[in-house]
């Protein structure tokens, strides 16, 4: 890893207790160190057990998603996360450069077929461990909620 | 984070995972566990008691070294998984593909 990792925290009088942005170049090699920067500004209304888990794992899903598939490593291009964090919760938006993709045409991971298969488990799990997922219309940005708790 | 070997005396590989085992990470164990294989064992345990969170390229790599194990005539199981890395294997359904033990000591008894 060559680029050091910059997160933006600011604090508006707006919508929002916390905003914080963070640009991930795309090389997987920084999905780990971009997950415990966020994580270690997590929100409070956040549990220590879901930060510890339930966060971490689904932001390094989000990210590893968009920069091997999103933005196909091109190390040229960012990958862009938002945190908008209040009482109520937190939302990460995590959008990378790509034409986006249908998530209603990702096979079921754990049936009998798949379950073998090394690749495929990304979107599964992700949408087990936050408590809303939502994409974009084009499929390039997807956006996870974590309730306070 | 990091991967620790230590073989006991019946030859059995025990792999602790430190932190994380997520897609930055995933090609060092995969290695590791290789060049043990290559090396003659056969008999590995995965311990998972430090281990903080596993993303689904961790899942992955775990399925494809249990596949290259087995093809060698050998064994891997897994052990020391929190609440929540269990809960993750079970809505996987992983929890059907290993062999999974509460603990190292556990797993290395049932060799």
């Amino acid at each position: 890893m060559t680029t050091p990792l910059q997160l933006e925290v600011r604090r508006p009088a707006g919508e929002f207790d916390v905003v914080m942005t963070l640009d991930v170049p795309s090389a997987l090699e920084y999905v780990g160190p971009a997950v415990e920067l966020i994580a270690r500004h997590a929100p409070a209304s956040l549990s220590p057990r879901r930060i510890r888990f339930n966060l971490r794992t689904a932001l390094a899903e989000a990210l590893a998603n968009a920069i091997a598939y999103g933005n196909l490593h091109d190390t040229s291009r960012v990958v862009r996360v938002r945190v908008e964090a209040d009482r109520l919760g937190v939302r990460i938006h995590v959008r990378d450069d790509g034409a986006g993709f249908d998530p209603a045409g990702v096979p079921d991971p754990t049936l009998p077929q798949n379950l073998e298969r090394e690749v495929g488990r990304g979107l599964f799990v992700l949408r087990h461990l936050v408590d809303h997922v939502a994409f974009n219309a084009t499929g390039n940005e997807i956006c996870l909620t974590l309730r306070a708790g | 984070m990091s991967f620790s070997l230590q073989k006991d005396k019946r030859g059995v590989v025990v792999v602790g995972v430190d932190g994380q085992l997520i897609v930055g990470n995933r090609q060092e164990l995969k290695q590791k566990v290789l060049d043990a294989l290559d090396g003659g064992a056969r008999k590995f345990v995965i311990d998972f008691t430090k281990t903080g969170y596993i993303d689904s390229s961790g899942l992955g790599v775990l399925v494809s070294l249990s596949k290259k194990i087995r093809e060698q005539g050998g064994d891997l199981r897994l052990a020391g998984l929190n609440e929540d890395l269990q809960t993750l294997f079970e809505l996987t359904k992983l929890d059907t593909l290993f062999a999974i033990a509460r603990t190292p000591e556990e797993a290395l008894a049932a060799f």
